[in-house]
C-alpha cells in the first residue's frame, strides 16, 4: 500500500479558511457533544415519563407507553431522522413547513430532537423495568402512609429506580453519542462529519479517523467515569442491589 | 372504629378471595386475625385501608366510608397505620428520614416538627443510635422496630399489621412484639394477622379466623382459644400450636 502518513496535517490549514484541521476536528467534536447532551436529556425527559407510564396500573397509561416505545425504538434512527428532517415540513401546512426548513441550525435541532426520542424509547424500558424490579410492598407503604401516586413515585419509587438502572443507563448514554453521528445524513458536520470533509480535502483518511476514534474515545471514557461517580455518590450504605 | 360489612372482593371475573366478610373493630380493641396461608387475611385487612378495592359491601373507617369514591383516600390512609410483613422501609432514605418523609409530605409538619417526632417515636422502640443509618445496615428486628415507629409517627387512630414478625428471625420476633403489646396495652385500635398465639393470648380481646375468603370464626379470645366452634379453626390451632 502506497500510503503517505502525515501526522503534521492536523496542524495545517484547512481549506474552509476556519483554521488548522485540528479546529476543524474540534468544532465536530463540540458539536457532537452539544447534540449528544441535548438528545441525552430529551431522552431522559421523555424515556422518564413513558417509563413511568408503562409501570402505571392504568392499561390506557400502559398502552400508550407501549405503543410509544414500539414506535421509536422498532424504527431505525436513520428513517426517523429522515421522517423528522424531510417528510415532516411536508406534511405540515406550507408556512409551518416553510418556517421548520427555514430554521437556523435545523440539522441541529433535528438531531437532538431525533435521537433524543429514539433513545428515550430506550430509557423508558429500562424504567420501567427498574420500577418493576421494586418489592410490590414498597409503593403499598407510600400508599399506606398517605402519600399520593406523584409523591409515591417522587420519593419513593423513582430514586431507588433509578439507581437500581445506573448501569444499563450508562450504556445508553453511550449508545447516545454513538448515534448522533447518523445526523451526518442530514447535513449535521459533527465529529463524523468533520473527519470525512477532512479526508475529502487532505487524502489523509487514517489520520482523520483515528483523530474522531480517539475523540469518541474520550467522550466515552469520561462519560463512564462521569456516571461510575454519580453511581458511587448515590450508592446506598449497606444496600446490595439487585438483592 | 373500623366496620366491615358484607364484603365481596374478586381477583379476575372468577376467584373470590373475599366472602361476604362482616366484622368490627371498636376504638381501642385489638384484633388478631388468623388463619391458613391463602384465606384472604391479608387482602381483607388492605381493604381496610383501600390499598385493596373490593367490588361488594362496605367499609367505615372512623364514620368515613371508605368505599365511597367521593373520600379522600390518601387523607384517610395517612389517618391509619399499617406495618408490612417485609418492612417496606424506603431503603435510600436514613432511618430518621424514613420517618418524617410522610409527616411532611402528607401532614404538612415542618422538618424540625418531624424530626422531633420521629426522634421521640426511635427512643421508643429503643433506636435511637441508629436514627442516621440506612435501613439495609440494620437487623429485620430493628427494621421492623422502625416501621413501627414511622407508622406512629403519623399519629394514627388504628394500626393494621400484616404478619410483622413472620418474616423475621425467631430470635428477634420478641422485640416486635414487646413494642405491639405495648402499644396495645396504651390502648391502640389494632387489627394484627398474626399466627403469634402467644401474643393473641396476651393482649387480643377478639380473634378472627378466616379460611378460604371467609370469616369462619369471630370470637371473643377466652372463647377462642376454650373452644373454637368451627372443626376448621380446631385443626388450624392445633397445627399451629403443636409447634
Ligand atoms: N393481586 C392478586 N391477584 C390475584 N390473586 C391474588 C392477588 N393477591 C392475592 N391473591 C390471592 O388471593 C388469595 C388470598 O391472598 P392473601 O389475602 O394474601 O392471603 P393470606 O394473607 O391469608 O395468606 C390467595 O389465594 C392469593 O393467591
Ligand atoms: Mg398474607
Amino acid at each position: 500500500m502506497n500510503y503517505n502518513w502525515n501526522w503534521h496535517i492536523f496542524f495545517e490549514p484547512n481549506p474552509t479558511g476556519s483554521g488548522t484541521y485540528l479546529d476543524m476536528l474540534v468544532s465536530g467534536l463540540w458539536l457532537t457533544i452539544k447534540t449528544a447532551l441535548l438528545a441525552w436529556i430529551i431522552a431522559l425527559i421523555f424515556g422518564t415519563v413513558i417509563g413511568i407510564l408503562r409501570s402505571l396500573p392504568s392499561k390506557t397509561a400502559s398502552w400508550i407507553g407501549f405503543a410509544y416505545v414500539e414506535f421509536f425504538r422498532n424504527m431505525p434512527l436513520l428513517v426517523q431522522l429522515f421522517l423528522w428532517f424531510f417528510v415532516l415540513p411536508e406534511l405540515l401546512p406550507r408556512a409551518a413547513g416553510l418556517w421548520l426548513k427555514q430554521l437556523p441550525n435545523a440539522p441541529f435541532w433535528t438531531a437532538a430532537i431525533g435521537v433524543g426520542l429514539f433513545m428515550s424509547a430506550r430509557v423508558a424500558v429500562q424504567l420501567a423495568a427498574g420500577i418493576a424490579s421494586l418489592p410490590r410492598g414498597q409503593k403499598q407503604a407510600a400508599t399506606a402512609l398517605g402519600l399520593t401516586l406523584t409523591q409515591g413515585y417522587r420519593y419513593v419509587l423513582l430514586p431507588m429506580a433509578f439507581r437500581i438502572i445506573m448501569p444499563p443507563l450508562t450504556s445508553e448514554f453511550l449508545n447516545t453519542v454513538k448515534n448522533t453521528s447518523v445526523a451526518i445524513t442530514i447535513g449535521l458536520i459533527e465529529l463524523t462529519g468533520q473527519a470525512r470533509a477532512m479526508q475529502e480535502f487532505s487524502f489523509q483518511v487514517f489520520e482523520a479517523f483515528t483523530a474522531a476514534t480517539v475523540m469518541y474515545l474520550a467522550i466515552n471514557i469520561i462519560v463512564v467515569t462521569g456516571m461510575r461517580f454519580l453511581e458511587r455518590s448515590l450508592a446506598i450504605p449497606g444496600y446490595i442491589t439487585g438483592k | 372504629m373500623i366496620e366491615i360489612s358484607h364484603v365481596n372482593k374478586w381477583y379476575g371475573p372468577t376467584f373470590q378471595v373475599l366472602k361476604d366478610c362482616t366484622t368490627s373493630v371498636a376504638k381501642g380493641e385489638v384484633v388478631v386475625v388468623c388463619g391458613p396461608s391463602g384465606s384472604g387475611k391479608s387482602t381483607l385487612i388492605k381493604c381496610v385501608n383501600a390499598l385493596e378495592p373490593f367490588q361488594e359491601g362496605q367499609i367505615i373507617l372512623d364514620g368515613i366510608k371508605v368505599n365511597d369514591p367521593k373520600t379522600d383516600l390518601p387523607k384517610l390512609r395517612a389517618r391509619v397505620g399499617m406495618v408490612f410483613q417485609h418492612f417496606e422501609l424506603f431503603p435510600h432514605l436514613r432511618i430518621i428520614d424514613n420517618l418524617c418523609l410522610a409527616q411532611e409530605k402528607v401532614l404538612g409538619r415542618s422538618h424540625e416538627e418531624a424530626v422531633a417526632k420521629g426522634n421521640k417515636l426511635l427512643e421508643r422502640v429503643g433506636l435511637t443510635v441508629h436514627a442516621n443509618k440506612y435501613p439495609a445496615e440494620l437487623s429485620g428486628g430493628q427494621q421492623q422496630r422502625v416501621a413501627i415507629a414511622r407508622a406512629l409517627a403519623m399519629d394514627p387512630i388504628a394500626m393494621l399489621f400484616d404478619e410483622p414478625t413472620s418474616a423475621l428471625d425467631p430470635e428477634m420476633i420478641s422485640e416486635v412484639l414487646d413494642v405491639m403489646v405495648d402499644l396495645a396495652h396504651e390502648g391502640m385500635t389494632m387489627m394484627v394477622v398474626t399466627h403469634e398465639m402467644g401474643f393473641a393470648s396476651k393482649v387480643a380481646h377478639r380473634v378472627i379466623f378466616m379460611d378460604k375468603g371467609e370469616i369462619v370464626e369471630d370470637a371473643q379470645k377466652t372463647d377462642f382459644f376454650g373452644s373454637p366452634r368451627s372443626e376448621r379453626a380446631q385443626k388450624f390451632l392445633s397445627k399451629i400450636l403443636s409447634h
